[in-house]
């Protein structure tokens, strides 16, 4: 490390403990003292940074390491068939940076070179067909921003409350802009004969537990994707490279990663991953299959356990994301009092197709302890429910598909924690 | 909708190749190459390849998969889901251990031994005697405990069709008790550590 930033280094230190001893008079009108960080030229102010050479692809700034993929050991047997979270407690707007969005693995992340992928589409189609990934890239793309949200995401919390942050009770998701090529388009080329009502595509990967799973061939030619870049650039090695299937709206399994083979079939294979995986088990012991669509969900992301208040009473901004697998999000409603009322949140764009986004409530702290909840409305006059709602329904022992309005205690220190209410 | 024009992308795949990757198994038994295995042959086979994880009676070991047991549980506060108890086809059972089991050397055991395998896992199921062969041609024949516990996504009748309303939003309710806590379980990862 050069001199310079070294240098750099020890500004900071220096500055930190200036800051720490003007949090006193934080927020108030008028210093009592005037302010080294703004009377004393800083190093940056004064030496050099880095030069443009030094990074050819950057990292973020050390001062963001806690915005990271968490794993939660007790969840899995191991860490290869397991999962890992989103900071989304941490992240702000609607995409997500790659680099710290969610991985869901069942043999592990596999590398898989452009050179070395094939992808062979069979079936009951005219002519069965292999794919180099150069071929891909020759037909023609599309664009579009989508989540992809684990169907277990929320799961661990049916019973109740239990782990304590926005990160690991909904960190299960991530919303990216995917660059690929319509499924139809693949489909088109290698011919489908006849009807296409009641008929399957089977998609699989090219890891060792090939995840593989039956999708209506309705849905297939509607807007599945065939994906190679995301947010601009290829798949991340954890995300599928090179290709991943993107299937907006649907629980992420579906979302078939390093995907090498697309079948065309008369029933569903009615795989491991449809039959002992990805059913939602009722309270009289029947089980639900094909619950394919995420239902509305949101979940307020600051304050939460993870992002505790610091500034004192006054203005505060609530804030948060909300999707629905049905469509777009028209209106998120967020409560104080733990459901007894409710304001309207602002969105901060127009809700996207089968897509996060990102609204806030602007509002003034009295200091007073809260019950924040964020309630999502859909396209369809969907109403996120609440989890007594769904136990209602559903019992639980469905595991997957909780998509239950979330509750945050937080008190008058400012700090957040994990709650239930009646 | 599809289209008559196509881009000429791609080529033929060929038989073997397709023959090499397209080994599902439908419930209807088809895909299912020649072939049997027994009970005992299946215990043996499964001490070497899978004990390990699963236990010597497919009971699990550790925190790795329960593949038999579980009976009547399923209406229960926390069911035991095993292939006994809850998978609905034997298709599947073979498809899958066939194709991405033993886990880390997926692939590896030949047609006879899967229909072992799976012959052994119907058996730590009460499902067929020891002296069971399973085979091709018997396969249908299985009767799979929780066949008829599935039901296709009824979410649009039993909730969509409740929870289409204009929501509450003044008074929508008396009092606000905290019935649950995460703090009290205290089993987040510690977030000092991330760095």
């Amino acid at each position: 490390m050069s001199d310079i930033l070294k240098s750099s280094r020890r500004a900071f230190l220096r500055g930190s403990v200036a800051a720490a001893a003007g949090a006193v008079t934080a927020g108030a009108a008028r210093a009592a003292t005037p302010d080294p960080l703004i009377t004393e030229v800083q190093d940056w102010a004064s030496g050099l940074g880095q030069g443009v050479d030094e990074v050819p692809y950057g990292l973020p700034i050390e001062f963001e390491s806690d915005v990271i993929r968490r794993n939660v050991e007790w969840l899995t047997a191991d860490t290869i068939s397991s999962i890992n979270f989103t900071p989304i407690h941490a992240l702000d707007g609607t995409i997500t940076p790659q680099g710290c969005a969610f991985e869901r693995h069942h043999s592990g992340a596999i590398e898989l070179k452009k050179e070395d992928y094939r992808l062979m589409i069979n079936g009951l189609v005219d002519r069965p067909l292999v794919f180099t990934y150069a071929d891909l890239e020759r037909f023609p793309r599309e664009n579009h921003v989508y989540f992809c949200e684990c169907a277990a995401n929320t799961g661990m919390e049916w019973a109740g409350a239990q782990l304590n942050g926005a990160q690991f009770t909904h960190g299960m998701i991530h919303n990216m802009e995917y660059t690929g090529v319509p499924l139809r388009s693949l489909l088109n080329e290698a011919g489908l004969s006849g009807e296409t009502a009641g008929k399957w595509v089977y998609v699989e990967g090219a890891d060792a537990s090939s995840n593989g799973r039956s999708i209506p061939l309705e849905k297939a030619l509607d807007d599945v994707l065939v994906a190679f870049k995301a947010n601009g650039e290829a798949l991340r090695k954890e995300h599928g490279y090179p290709v991943r299937l993107v299937v907006p709206g649907w629980e992420g399994n579906m979302w078939i990663k390093w995907l090498r083979r697309i079948e065309v079939l008369d029933q569903p294979v009615e795989s491991r991953e449809e039959t002992s995986k990805y059913t939602d088990t009722l309270a009289d012991g029947t089980s639900r299959k094909w619950t394919w669509v995420m239902d509305a969900k949101s979940v307020i992301t600051s304050p939460s356990p993870q992002m505790p208040i610091t500034h004192g009473p006054g203005p505060l901004v609530v804030t948060g994301m909300a999707w629905t697998g049905h469509g777009r999000i028209t209106r998120v409603d967020v409560s104080r009092d733990g459901g007894k009322s409710w304001e309207t949140a602002r969105l901060s764009q127009e809700g996207g197709n089968k897509a996060l986004v990102r609204f806030y409530l602007d509002t003034d702290w009295d200091g007073g302890e809260m019950l924040l909840q964020a309630r999502a409305m859909d396209e369809t006059g969907y109403v996120q429910p609440t989890k007594s709602q769904l136990r209602d329904v559903r019992g639980e022992n469905s595991i997957y598909h909780n998509n239950c309005i979330q509750t945050w205690h937080v008190k008058s220190n400012g700090v957040a924690e994990n709650v239930e209410v009646s | 909708g599809l289209t008559d024009s196509r881009l000429g992308l791609g080529r033929p795949a060929l038989e073997a190749e397709i023959a090499a990757w397209d080994v599902d198994i439908l419930p209807d038994g088809t895909g299912l190459p020649e072939g049997s295995g027994d009970v005992w042959t299946g215990e043996e086979v499964f001490a070497e390849q899978c004990a390990a994880c699963h236990g010597d009676f497919a009971e699990g070991v550790g925190n790795w998969p329960t593949l038999a047991g579980g009976w009547d549980t399923l209406d229960r506060k926390d069911p035991v889901k095993t292939v006994g108890s809850y998978w609905p086809y034997l298709s599947t059972v073979w498809d899958y251990v066939h194709r991405s089991m033993p886990f880390g050397a997926a692939q590896t055991l030949s047609d006879d031994e899967v229909y072992a395998i799976t012959a052994y896992i119907l058996y730590s199921n009460d499902i067929v005697d020891e002296d069971f062969t399973l085979s091709h041609e018997n396969f249908l024949e299985v009767e799979m405990p929780n066949a008829a516990g599935f039901i296709v996504d009824d979410r649009a009748e039993a909730e969509y069709a409740q929870w289409r309303a204009e929501p509450c939003m003044e008074n929508c309710k008396d009092s606000v008790e905290i019935t649950m806590r995460a703090t009290v379980l205290d089993v987040t990862p510690d977030q000092a550590g991330a760095a």
